[in-house]
Formats: C-alpha cells, structure tokens, sequence
C-alpha cells in the first residue's frame, strides 16, 4: 500500500483542536497543523516542542554585547586614546560610563537581527520560495491537520472512520 | 481563546466572520485604487520630489544654502529630524510595549503604526546625513579601518550614539515589521488571481506555510523582538535627548532631558497614528476595526504622555530659577519673553492645553475633535524642538554675537519636501500592504469580536 498524507480541513480552529484532542488519544499521530493564524493550545495536543529561538536570541545577544565590549576598548583606549572634554580613558573601566548606550545598541542590534535571520532560515521562509501550505484557504479561513498513513500502525480505512467523527468539512488524499 | 469581561467594549464591530476579515483588509489591495488615492499620491509626490530637488541643490552648493549664522549652527535641520524621530515613536511603541502589557487593542492599529514609525526614521535620518554637506562620505561615522593612521570615530560623544541608536532603531523596526507582514503577505499571496501579484507577493511572503511549528516560532520571535524593542525605544529618545543635555549650553544641560523626550515623542507619535488612522479607516472602510474605542485609547495615552510634557515643561522654568545659575535663568526667561516668545506660546498653546481637553470624555470620543487636536500637538511637538534648539542658541554667552534665524527658502523646502515624501511612502503602504495585522486580528475575534462577545454561549464553556 503507498503511503498517503490525509488533509482534514475544518472551518474552525476550536472544531480542529476538538478533533485532533479526540483522534490523538485514539492512538493517531498528527503530523502537523495548518492555520490562517496562531492556534493556542494547539502545541501540546499534536506534540509540537516549544521553539529555543529564544535561547539563540540571548546567544546573539551576548555575542553583540562582546563585540561591542571589544571593539571600543580597542578603538578608544588601545589603538590611539584621545583626551576628549577631560573624560578618563586610561583603562575601559574609568571611560565605561560613554560605552553604555552603544553597548545596550549593539547588543539589542546582533540579538534581533541574528534571530530575525535563524528564524526565516529555521522555517524555510526566504524570499521568493514556493507556498508550503497543502491548501490556499489555509491562510484565510480554514483548518487543516496533516496526518501520515506512515506515521500511523492502523491502516486507512480505520483512519478515515476515526476522522469522521471529528467534523471535518473537506477531505483530500495525496500519495507520497 | 482568551475571554474578557462583558463590559469590555467589543475591538470588532459588527458580525465578522474570519473570511470576512480577509475580505476587508485584502479588497483595497485587490480592487482598483480610488481616484482620491492617486491624488492624494499625486500633491505627495510632487510636494515630495520637490524636497529631493532641494536636498540635491543643498548637496551640490552647501549646507551654506540653510539659514545658518555664526551664532546659530544648529537649526530647523536638528528641529526637523528631532520631531521625525519622535514621530517614529509611537509604531514601536504600539506594538512592542503593548504587546508586554497584553493590549489586545493594538492589533487594528499596530500595522500602519509600525509603517509609519518606519517611513518617519526615514525622513529623520536624511537630515543627519544631508546635513554632512557631503553626503557621500557618510560612512565615515562607521568605526572602519582607514588610511588615516589610527583615526576612529569618537564613541564618547552622543552624536555617534545617535548614529548606533537611530540605526539600530530603524533596522530592528523594519525586521520586527516585516516578520509580521509574512504571514498576512501569504494569505494575499493565496487569494491573488493576477499572475503578477501572485509573484509579488509570494516572492514578499516568504513561502510562508501557517504550520503549528512556524507559529509556535512567530509566536516567540514576536514577544522576544517586543522584549528587545521596548527599551530600544526609550533609549533612542533618550540618546537623542543626550545631543543636548550633554553639551554645556544653558537651556539644554538637563538632566531632565531623557525622560521629557520619550514622553514628548510618544505624544507626538500617536497623534500623528491618530491623524493617519482616520483618514485611513474611513477610506478603506475599516471602520469595524479602528472604531471610537481604539480612537479614545489612544487619546488617553496622548492626554497622559502630555501632561508628563506639560509638567516638564513647569519643572525646567522652576528649577532654572531655582538652581540659582544666572545663565540658565536667563536663557529661560529669554525663551518666555524674549524674541521667540511666539513659539513658546504656541509651545506652551498647542502641548500643555490642548491635551487637558481630553478628560472630557465627550472629546476625547469625537473623531473630529481628536483629529484637530492631532495635528495641533504635531505643531506644538514641532514648536517644542524649536524652542529648546533656537532660544538657546541664539543668545549665547556674548551678546555683540546675539543673531536671529531666518529659514531660507531651502530650509523650508527640505522640511515641507520630507512631509510630502513621508506620505508618498505612507500612501503606497496603504495601497499594496495589509494595513491590519490579519492574522493578529482573526486570533481576538472569538474573545473580542462583537457577536461572539453578545452570543449566550461566549460565557457558558468556561
């Protein structure tokens, strides 16, 4: 039997999250959801892990915080210290006060801009790449959930009885 | 979905459905631009390019061509990218600080606000750079290595502050924008029936998917850029403020500065959001979205961040007597009475009074009302920066150089040509991006729509 993928749309994101909490505790494996906009609570439900974005944000963070920290106490106290309206500039310590907002700039700069980039990058999203969602509608109004014959042990005909009681409106087989 | 209590007032009038939604903010996308808009677009365009022509005239002769005098060396150029700046303030804000503070009302007007915020830093950041005089060695503000022995950029002075916060300022809005435009850009990708709209926007949206993986990363990409955004914004202001406070001129060393700025430049930045959004609203019929409610939201904050201005404003009178600094007390007294006693009374008029109007609850609910009093606090914001910049400049410590500045027809063409500029970018916005954040939108529609809201079930489940 070839593998197929099922796409079960719904008109309703409560409906979908309804129907995947039933099929998941009979055992299916959900192999992703799709929506026109975030499904709360849709996470734990099909098994999607929380993303670490947020710890290659502080990453990127602390990466521009050393750069910066580098930087100017090579430029401003190493390579040529200039006397300027009297500040003292004899170690990075004594002139740190003026390091200050470039600091907190350059930091807040890597940590958006580097996560900005692993975000697209992580997601496949970069200019110019083909749609990825299975159906039009999905960015509109509709509902799907993507579910793998190969993902689960029963077969097909048990898998679309299951799905039926979920109140689908659509249905749509693709082999793989 | 996250339920509020009844007597909230409802975000979206009226019985919406999520298709509905799309319908709203897409068919001003989809559907021929009204004759009003290629006017409108027209008058910017022209006032706009008529500004690039002075910018071009000013490079090709001087900075000579301002009204500049030995006296006066800084005038409407720092004015006119102060008030820019302080314009930009009011998108990030929307949506970086009210995204913490979990205000389900940003989301009818965050889009537009950001776009705003973006195309105002535009216009702020040309006046740093045109005022370089020669423009083309603008880079040298960037610490690079060079052929002049080891000359680096000074990182003790604001200015180059300026240089790291505006930049950073610009180009985290532009990332934290963008990353919410993708989605929405995906659903008129979807929807596009023109094969050359359809290419536009799948080339602008990514290939975004709306699986459960990428909204969980949205989801968090978002409150982490709002987390880094949130004091982004206070610091720019603030570095802003330290242009000033930080030199040793009476009238701008104070240590009041930083906070009276942000303050300033929130004002000002939500009633240029106010003075955008009704027009816009109206235009595009996007009434059951941006309604009175978002409109007397929004006059709160104005009514709040103007009165912090107002009593900045009484504090730096109050103190530079206090203070006991003869310098000081003058350049105040001089600001009140002197020369340009005009301006601080339209100052004074258009950012202390005006604002106070807006405890009438009556007046702070009229749409025509608030969009009168938009434009008079961008005056007023304007006012302001002229004041702080031109009263205390144009007395300085030895009275044979006391001068006055008179803005020649340069001056006034770069500024009106900046504001016409602004437009034409804020127009072409309007017409080819989602002004809603779709998605943001579709997610309060159960929790704050109107009909779901007035339904008997919406309190029964939970």
């Amino acid at each position: 039997m070839a593998n197929k993928v099922i796409y079960v749309m719904y008109d309703d994101d409560g409906v979908l999250k309804d129907g995947a909490k039933k099929l998941v505790s009979k055992g299916i494996k959900i192999a992703d959801a799709f929506s026109p906009f975030p499904i709360h609570g849709i996470d734990p439900i099909i098994g999607v892990k929380n993303t670490r974005l947020g710890i290659m944000a502080f990453i990127y963070g602390l990466t521009g915080l050393t750069l910066a920290t580098i930087g100017m106490r090579y430029f401003m106290i190493v390579d040529w210290p200039m006397n300027i309206g009297g500040k003292p500039n004899f170690t990075y310590l004594d002139n740190i006060l003026s390091f200050i907002p470039i600091s907190f700039e350059f930091t807040v700069l890597c940590a958006a801009h580097g996560m900005a980039i692993t975000y697209l990058l992580k997601n496949r999203t970069l200019p110019g790449m083909p749609a990825q969602n299975p159906d039009p509608r999905t960015t509109d109004d509709k509902f799907v959930l993507e579910i793998r014959t190969a993902d689960n042990s029963m077969d097909e005909k048990e898998l679309d009885k299951l799905i039926k009681d979920t109140g689908y409106i659509e249905i749509d087989k693709k082999n793989i | 979905m996250q339920k509020e209590a009844a007597i909230r007032e409802p975000l979206i009038l009226g019985h919406k459905t999520y298709h509905d939604i799309t319908e709203d903010v897409c068919r001003p996308i989809e559907d021929k631009a009204p004759k009003m808009w290629y006017i409108l677009f027209g008058i910017a365009l022209i006032i706009g390019l008529y500004g690039v022509g002075c910018i071009l005239y000013l490079l090709g002769t001087g900075v000579g061509v301002w009204g500049l005098n030995k006296t006066i060396g800084w005038a409407w150029d720092i004015t006119n990218f102060v008030w820019w700046v302080g314009i930009g303030h009011a998108g990030t804000l929307i949506s970086a600080v009210l995204l913490l503070f979990r205000q389900k009302w940003r989301m009818a007007i965050n889009r537009s606000a950001e776009a705003m915020t973006i195309f105002a830093v535009f216009m702020a950041g040309l006046f740093p750079l045109i005022h370089m005089g020669r423009l083309w060695v603008g880079y040298w503000v960037l610490p690079i290595p060079n052929q002049f022995g080891s000359l680096w950029v000074n990182f003790n002075s604001p200015l180059l502050w300026d240089v790291f916060a505006i930049s950073t300022y610009l180009s985290v809005s532009l990332v934290f924008w963008y990353i919410g435009l993708i989605p929405d850009f995906a659903t008129i990708r979807d929807r596009a029936k023109k094969p050359l709209s359809k290419k536009m926007y799948s080339i602008l949206s990514f290939g975004w998917s709306g699986r459960a993986k990428h909204w969980n990363r949205f989801e968090l990409v978002s409150l982490v850029l709002a987390g880094l955004a949130t004091p982004l914004v206070f610091s720019v202001h603030s570095i802003v403020s330290f242009d000033f406070a930080t030199s040793v001129i009476p009238g701008w060393h104070t240590t009041i500065f930083p906070p009276y700025f942000v303050a300033g430049a929130v004002f000002s930045g939500f009633a240029m959001v106010q003075t955008l959004l009704l027009i816009m609203r109206k235009a595009m019929s996007l009434e059951a979205y941006i309604h009175t409610k978002h409109v007397e939201y929004m006059n709160i904050v104005i009514m709040v961040t103007g009165s912090i201005v107002g009593t900045a404003y009484i504090t730096e009178l109050f103190i530079s007597w206090y203070s006991g600094v003869e310098y000081e007390a003058y350049a105040f007294l001089n600001r009140a009475t002197g020369p340009y006693w005009w301006a601080y009374f339209a100052m004074m008029t258009c950012n202390v009074i005006s604002p106070q109007l807006m405890w009438f609850r009556k007046l702070r609910r009229s749409l025509l009302f608030t969009f009168f009093i938009s434009i008079v606090v961008n005056i007023g914001m304007w006012f302001e920066r002229y004041v702080i910049i031109m009263t205390s400049l144009h007395r300085d410590y030895l009275p044979s150089s006391w001068s006055m500045h008179y803005p020649s027809p340069i001056d006034i063409g770069v500024y009106i040509g900046t504001i016409g500029l602004f437009f034409t970018f804020f127009l072409l916005f309007a017409r080819f991006f989602p002004v809603l954040a779709l998605n943001e939108i579709k997610s309060i529609l159960k929790g704050s729509g109107q009909s779901y809201k007035e339904s008997p079930d919406y309190h029964k489940n939970h």
